[in-house]
């Protein structure tokens, strides 16, 4: 049993499971990061960003004006940004079974992993995590779409040139694998591979292994996985949480008697406390909108969002927002927020009872009712002449790589009354700002991450109790900026199992049983005998079948009658046919007990002769001796194999048959 | 040997009331609890008494499942929970969950404010009892206790419906509720796995039928309004709130945009804008085509269809009006029934099944004088029309779904007896697996066979498998041998080696020497030579080898040759075998005693 880690980022996972016959994927992450090191792709044309100065070395030897831009002493890529997709060298990813999805953050690279890989498998998925998955891609390459960009930099990947340019692009990793956004195409492709599950849905695969998703908590229809066979038990954490927000709470007991337990997704701010960030958004802006500023979020549009609405509507009135406009700008806003009302199976207990009224889970319904929160597909459009300021303005992409994000960023950067509100915990902060320098506008960091914390794993795997804990390397460590702080990581008896990017780990795993089942005729046909008390033991001579990996034990037909044979006389030198091996044997013989049967046979003179380790029979009537020892009995009998055919059996009755 | 029993207290050759008892496994599981339309008294609810005569029934029930919100499936829930009693758990699906108090609600307003009943449950007994309600997702597998569990099957039907299969160890029954086969404009067609249940119970309300096509039907149901409403007639459609009533208002409601009429469309009872409701925030239970496009448009807000008032009924000129309840058996749709009942011009289509009693099922065999209460009698002269646009599955339907599932045997209930007679005849014939159709208060019982699960060591499995070769002879079965430990609850089946080992137990050692006295002219090892050649060419198959040592062995046995001290032409063989070789050391020793055949070399 093995795995294959194809990412190294912690939330954004992509690892693949060798189990029994079965090759699975859990999760399918895409790394994001990579598009920190490219310039914003901007909505209308921005004169700012095309008069950055291009690069050149300082000795003026390497000129990579072209593709290298300058900015505030960073160097960014002119090109439409890249991510990095998982290891696709690690191991060949057409042999893939299955790809489980756990949340629709964590499925972003799967059109590269199903599309021209020779993947011809099955994913696995929640319906809402299917569908906020679509959207999410759809936005993504809408993103990347409505602004084409004619120039695509290669030369500064090559690895000579790489190795001199100023960090942290010098440090980017894999630069040769990075791709650029799928189409929609391959989007509708890959996901059309998607089969939906239900929570505790028991998946067969190929009647060896059965897969089942469980509640995780985390986000609508997120799931953590058990993988497991009759004995075996794999059970794979992604982004879980135990807060109480929108989705269902998380299933925890299900996790139980694992035999591995690998562990992923965990908080990326482990010390920022989730509900006083939220507290430290909402003041932060209506202190702005007070002031007479614009507040920018830049979020995904699906996820902490719904929160982010809720929040807001509760505190709206109360902190005299009511005629501040709340726009919401993705080109999937719209399909966002009704997706979000109609699961209600997927949501926590308070949502589901409102939908039983019937009213909408979700009070951005309310918001939206009341004008109070506008959506709308892009900046262009009905937005521009509805329109009004002072607002507050949701809208991606978190990286302010791209997106209509990167407009507002030009238009309110340059004056201090404007906030920008980080809620997101993907990205660095101060690296999304960076091609934005110098900036006036407030920037805030709230960044909300509702995923389980230290304190939390370490408490459920005390409760759940996994023999063995497999997790990315950086959970068992402290974080680099806060070494000091041992609470920051993962300690546990026996260590976890560290992976990283490329490894390959061979998961301590002893398998030894199968489950095999016993067809009723033979089953009705067995002759238990108890051996010890409660402990009963019956031979089993039986035909295995073997379909689909499942096995059954069937009685052994009846031999066809034999044609009577003409050669008769033949007949007696025929070996044995069918070769069935007798049983063990174990006990012993007690030397007065078999006395008395070879009397009751008719056998009476004995001389019965102590030796060292037993006794020596000798009939003397029938010149035959019978060895009995504690464990072993030997009968020397020449020329009579009647005589002999019956001290056997008598022997025997005194046996155990194993 | 285990057996299901299967007893119905209602739906037994009969509609209404479903109400059938499982008993699979030692567990007890009460399918739908239901109650009958055509009835006024205490034949309307399932005969509890039959579980137990005095006392409550949750010791001996297990969980109550029901499939849909339908009244004849769940209309006796709070009796049953709140008067009778039962406090375990009551499994449905969330759609179910949401609309079912509500329809209990309306049933109990009838009946007691309106009838005028007392001694039937309360509102407050409706709340106590959906407390007691634990939510299904389809296909979630939901362990009841350690032992049973069951799963939510898609129905279509009607907004929330479910099939469900039950489970305990290998045992298995699958009841369907209410289902329908075909998609239709709102919701999906059923579907469930080759689950091979023990017993597939399946409704049978259109168990002779074959339906035409439904896009005939719709066509014919819209030819016929249309007509009415131009010749300035009247259309009454009773129907359910939920249900068929949103399948026929967006059918009416396309027609209309399409073909640009302006006759009124109304929807009696408060319950419509709520009802939609539920069906906009269900979404992910209706049809494919009204998921996909929800977002853009939303296919339960309705243009044409405006909500009705009493007095519109008595309005000039053409309208369609959709009332409830579907059967004429109460309320507003009967009140405008009999406000129309005069008229030649006006026309009532019933779109559904008519449980025998309400007037429903009167007028549409042709009844023409009604007895109302109060002993008037009321001429019916509107057109009466009926077409099936109720969502069961017809008799092509029901087919198909036990080609699906492959039971081993099938139960029908949930129909008319004579109609099932004509569909058991059919399912035994096609599928030969026996079908059954109790009436309420009979047992069926059917024997299963299951098979027993064991663990069996990898070690034992892997070489059996290895020995096996990749491709079984079927003429040529191996024998695998092993021993089946029985520990507490625990069957495991090890290599006997290892069932000596695990449980701590000596082997004993049977061995068996025996001397053959042999005329061979030749010198010791000649001999040895020679019967190493004989038994080759005897033993074909058998591993023997001529060791250096001076012994020969077949398998495991061990011959030894010496000279007679007498005479040296006799020869000794010593043959020493262990009783593992029993059969092959028989049959040597008294193959060699023949001694050995001339032509040796």
């Amino acid at each position: 049993m093995k795995l294959y880690c194809l990412s190294g980022h912690p939330t954004l996972p992509c690892n693949v499971l060798k189990f029994k016959s079965t090759t699975i994927m859990l999760d399918c992450g895409l790394d994001t990061t990579s598009v920190l090191n490219f310039l914003p792709l901007p909505l209308v044309h921005s004169p700012r960003l095309s008069k950055l100065p291009g690069w050149v070395s300082k000795d003026g030897t390497l000129n990579l004006e072209k593709e290298l831009k300058e900015c505030a002493g960073r160097v960014f890529v002119d090109s439409q940004p890249e991510f990095c997709l998982p290891e696709k060298e690690l191991l060949d990813l057409s042999t893939i079974d299955v790809i489980l999805i756990s949340n629709y953050h964590c499925m972003m690279a799967l059109p590269y992993i199903t599309e021209h890989t020779g993947f011809t498998g099955t994913v696995y998925a929640t319906e809402p995590t299917l569908q906020i998955g679509r959207l999410l891609m759809e936005e993504l390459v809408n993103f990347m779409e409505r602004v084409p960009k004619a120039q695509s930099a290669t030369c500064w990947k090559n690895k000579e040139i790489q190795r001199m340019l100023p960090g942290p692009l010098k440090d980017a990793v894999d630069v040769w694998t990075w791709k650029r956004s799928y189409s929609m195409q391959e989007v509708n492709s890959a996901l059309s591979k998607v089969q939906l599950v239900g929570y505790s849905q028991k998946v067969e695969l190929f009647g060896a292994v059965q897969v089942s998703p469980l509640s995780s908590g985390y986000s609508l229809g997120s799931s953590n996985w058990i993988i497991q066979s009759h004995h075996e038990k794999v059970s794979y954490v992604s982004g879980s949480s135990l807060l109480t927000t929108h989705p269902q709470p998380m299933d925890q007991s299900s996790l139980k008697n694992s035999d591995v337990l690998i562990l992923t997704g965990l908080t990326q701010m482990p010390t920022a406390n989730p509900d006083g960030m939220l507290g430290e958004f909402c003041s932060n802006l209506a202190m702005t909108i007070r002031a007479g500023g614009n507040v920018l979020v830049p979020c995904y549009s699906s996820g902490v969002i719904y929160d982010l609405l809720e929040c807001l509507y509760q505190f709206i009135e109360s902190a005299n927002l009511g005629t501040t406009p709340f726009y919401f700008i993705s080109p999937v806003a719209n399909s966002s927020l009704e997706f979000s009302q109609i699961f209600a199976e997927w949501l926590c207990h308070n949502k589901q009872s409102k939908v039983y009224l019937p009213e909408p889970p979700f009070p951005h319904a309310e918001l939206i009712q009341t004008n109070k929160l506008k959506h709308y597909p892009s900046i262009h459009g009905d937005f521009s002449s509805e329109f009004r300021q002072p607002c507050v303005v949701f809208t991606g992409h978190p990286s302010l790589r791209f997106g209509d994000v990167v407009h507002f960023m030009e238009l309110w950067g340059k004056s201090s009354l404007n906030t920008i509100i980080f809620t997101e915990p993907d990205f660095s902060y101060l690296d999304a700002l960076a091609p934005y320098q110098p900036l006036a506008m407030k920037c805030v960091y709230c960044p909300i991450d509702t995923r389980l914390n230290f304190h939390q794993v370490s408490k459920l795997l005390k409760e759940v109790q996994p023999l063995h804990v497999v997790c990315p390397e950086q959970y068992t460590q402290p974080p680099l900026t806060q070494s000091h702080r041992s609470d920051l990581m993962l300690e546990l008896q026996p260590p976890p199992m560290p992976y990283r990017r490329c490894s390959v780990l061979n998961l301590p795993f002893r398998r030894r049983y199968e489950r095999v089942y016993i067809m009723p005729e033979l089953a009705n046909s067995l002759v238990p005998s108890e051996i010890k008390p409660g402990i009963s033991l019956a031979t089993v001579s039986a035909v295995l079948h073997s379909k689909d990996n499942k096995h059954t034990l069937q009685s052994v037909p009846k031999p066809p009658p034999v044609p009577p044979s003409k050669k008769r006389k033949r007949v007696i030198e025929e070996p044995p046919v069918v070769l069935a091996p007798k049983p063990l044997l174990s006990g012993a013989v007690p030397l007065e007990a078999f006395l008395a049967t070879l009397q009751k046979h008719g056998i009476t003179e004995v001389k019965v002769e102590e030796t060292a380790d037993g006794h020596i029979l000798h009939l003397q009537a029938e010149d035959t001796l019978i060895q009995l020892e504690e464990d072993g009995t030997h009968i020397v009998c020449d020329n009579n194999e009647p005589l002999r055919t019956t001290l056997r059996d008598l022997v025997l009755r005194f046996l155990q048959k194993l | 040997m285990p057996e299901i029993k299967v007893t119905p207290l209602g739906a037994g050759q009969d509609v209404g009331r479903s109400c059938i008892l499982v008993s699979i496994g030692g567990k007890n599981i009460m399918l739908d609890c239901g109650m009958h339309m055509g009835y006024n008294d205490d034949r309307r609810f399932p005969d509890f008494s039959y579980i137990t005569q005095n006392g409550r029934l949750t010791d001996f029930l297990d969980c109550v499942i029901i499939s849909h919100f339908h009244l004849d499936h769940c209309g006796a829930l709070p009796f049953m929970s709140e008067m009778v009693g039962y406090d375990g758990p009551i499994y449905m699906t969330h759609p179910t969950k949401a609309i079912c108090p509500i329809l209990l609600e309306d049933f109990r307003k009838i009946t007691v404010d309106k009838k005028g009943e007392t001694n039937f449950f309360t509102s407050q007994m409706i709340k106590d009892c959906m407390k007691k309600v634990v939510p299904l997702n389809l296909h979630q597998t939901v362990q009841v206790d350690d032992e049973l569990e069951i799963k939510a099957y898609y129905a279509g039907h009607v907004l929330g419906a479910a099939m469900v299969h039950i489970k305990v160890g290998s045992e298995s029954v699958v009841y369907t509720g209410d289902y329908n086969m075909t998609p239709d404009r709102h919701l999906g067609a059923a579907w469930i796995d080759k689950c091979r249940p023990d017993i597939l119970i399946s409704e049978s309300t259109y168990a002779t039928t074959i339906r035409d096509s439904k896009r005939c039907r719709e066509r014919d149901f819209l030819k016929k309004v249309h007509e009415s409403i131009e010749r300035g007639g009247k259309v009454l459609i009773p129907v359910f709130a939920l249900g068929r009533a949103q399948e026929l208002c967006i059918l009416l409601e396309t027609f209309w945009e399409r073909m640009n009429l302006k006759a009124p469309i109304y929807f009696s009872t408060g319950l419509t804008e709520k009802a939609n409701h539920y069906y906009k925030l269900f979404i992910t239970w209706t049809n494919q085509k009204i998921r996909k496009t929800f977002v853009q448009r939303n296919m339960f807000e309705f243009k044409h269809i405006k909500a009705f008032d009493r007095s519109y009924a008595d309005n000039p000129g053409p309208m369609v009006v959709f009332a409830t309840p579907g059967m004429l058996h109460a309320g507003q749709s009967l009140q405008i029934f009999k406000k129309w009942a005069g008229n030649e011009k006006n026309m009532v289509i019933m779109p559904g099944y008519c449980v025998q009693g309400t007037i429903g099922h009167k007028i549409l065999n042709g009844q023409r004088k009604l007895e109302m209460e109060g002993r008037s009698t009321l001429d019916v002269k509107l057109q009466v029309e009926y077409m099936s646009f109720s969502a069961h599955a017809d008799a092509k339907g029901i087919m198909q779904l036990i080609r699906m599932a492959e039971p081993r045997n099938m139960l029908l209930v949930h129909g008319e007896a004579v109609k099932m007679e004509f569909l058991k005849g059919k399912i035994e014939q096609e599928f030969s697996i026996d079908c059954y159709m109790p009436a309420n208060g009979e047992t069926v019982t059917v024997t299963t066979n299951p098979s027993v699960p064991v663990d069996i060591s990898l070690n034992l499995l892997k070489r059996e498998m290895a020995l096996g070769g990749p491709l079984p002879d079927p003429k040529k079965p191996r024998t695998m041998h092993g021993t089946l430990i029985m520990k507490e609850n625990s069957l495991k089946l090890v290599s006997s080696e290892q069932a000596l080992k695990e449980l701590g137990l000596n082997e004993h050692q049977l061995r068996f020497t025996c001397r053959v006295q042999l005329q061979d002219p030749h010198s010791d090892t000649d001999t040895l030579h020679r019967i190493y050649t004989h038994l080759k060419s005897v033993l074909k198959g058998y591993t023997i080898q001529h060791l250096p040592d001076g012994t020969v062995m077949v398998e495991s046995i061990v011959i030894k040759v010496s000279s007679s001290t007498e005479d040296p032409n006799t020869k000794v063989l010593l043959l020493s075998w262990s009783y593992q070789d029993e059969d092959l050391g028989s049959f040597l020793s008294t193959l060699l005693k023949k001694g050995l055949p001339s032509g040796l070399c």
